[in-house]
């Protein structure tokens, strides 16, 4: 009798997370096709035809590099190729960052690995990084990414066509509506003083970064911050949980 | 260098990079200095991105319609309205005051 109940428990649990993770995922998936519009509106503006603005959000995946490709490209041309490949590979490392942390959620054969690994972002890391259990980390990877995946291309091929009709995307808010959501990836995260002075320094740093070093770079350099401040453990009250547990909005 | 040839290499670069971190044998993150590094790291580089994607301009730094609209969305997530909906009223508030004529 008591063990059916703990059942019964368990499963409404159970139930209760894996609904969460989907509606993040969900949710997120919503906020990266808003964004994909402004993306496919900017790369035709920057110079790209619609082919290649949906090979990158197809083979790339990854808004950051895509936005620094594009930023790069709309400044200095062609001639910049180099230089706007880098930005993007630069901006792109972090996924490979990402993907160390994620690849123990995912587990699985190889062929799923890779299928993860395509869509490591900080959409999906985020996501399946705030679910409690790791079932629901996986349920919260795979919406995620399947959101993020058909809504990003989408939007994209859409802000590519209407990019001209639709004029400067920033009329629209869709940069502002871009850090809003990156916000939302980063407020579960902000519990403990360790985290709220990385996130601090990490913004002062990119921004003063952003004048002196090429596009992509300053986040970059920000990281350092937690590499500094992770490995001499300052501003540990207590040692945080691995995985922020509580989740608001996100 | 053509523009296609731009595009398919970033893009297979960043599908690289997104593959290597697979390779990395997940004991690299069994001590705690390192989860505690890349869990903070994630920290680190969604704040840039905040920080960025707000006042960011190209290689300079703009104070626009952006800043009032993180404003917003930063008091929407701490009185815990649901993300969507404070993705959309950003947006809103960034393309109203730029309807204004400021930003």
């Amino acid at each position: 009798m008591e063990k059916n109940w703990r059942l019964g428990v368990k499963t409404a649990v159970q139930s209760r997370e894996d609904s969460a993770a989907i509606r993040a995922g969900l949710a997120v998936g919503f906020a990266a096709a808003a964004y994909g519009v402004s993306y496919g509106a900017l790369a035709v503006a920057a110079g790209l035809d619609v082919w290649q603005t949906c090979v990158m959000s197809l083979l790339m995946f990854t808004g950051g590099s895509q936005f620094a490709l594009i930023g790069v490209l709309a400044t200095g041309g062609v001639a910049a190729g180099p230089t706007a490949i880098a930005s993007a590979a630069i901006l792109g490392i972090r996924n490979g960052i990402y993907g160390v942390r994620v690849a123990p959620i995912i587990g699985g054969p190889w062929w799923k690995k890779v299928a993860a690994a395509w869509v490591t972002i900080d959409e999906t890391t985020a996501v399946a990084t705030n679910q409690p259990t790791q079932r629901s980390q996986r349920i919260g990877f795979w919406t995620t990414a399947a959101a993020t995946f058909v809504g990003w291309n989408l939007t994209s091929l859409v802000g590519a066509l209407i990019g001209d009709a639709l004029g400067d995307p920033r009329a629209w808010g869709l940069d502002a509506a871009a850090a809003a959501a990156f916000v939302g990836l980063l407020w579960p995260r902000l519990r403990q003083l360790q985290t709220i002075a990385v996130a601090s320094a990490a913004a002062v740093v990119a921004i003063v970064l952003t004048p002196v070093l090429m596009p992509g770079l300053p986040v970059l350099v920000a990281g350092v911050v937690a590499v500094v401040v992770g490995a001499f453990n300052w501003f540990a009250n207590s040692e945080p949980p691995l995985v922020p547990l509580e989740r608001e909005g996100v | 260098m053509t523009l296609w040839l731009i595009v398919i290499v970033a893009s297979l670069s960043c599908l690289a990079l997104k593959l290597a971190g697979y390779l990395v044998p997940t004991s690299a993150l069994d001590k705690p200095a390192p989860s505690r590094i890349a869990n903070l790291l994630t920290v680190a580089l969604l704040s840039a991105l905040v920080a960025v994607q707000t006042l960011g301009s190209g290689a300079g730094l703009q104070f626009d319609a952006r800043v009032p609209a993180l404003a917003v969305a930063v008091a929407l997530f701490a009185l815990r309205v649901p993300f969507v909906i404070v993705v959309v009223l950003a947006a809103v508030t960034a393309a109203l005051i730029r309807l204004s004529g400021w930003g």
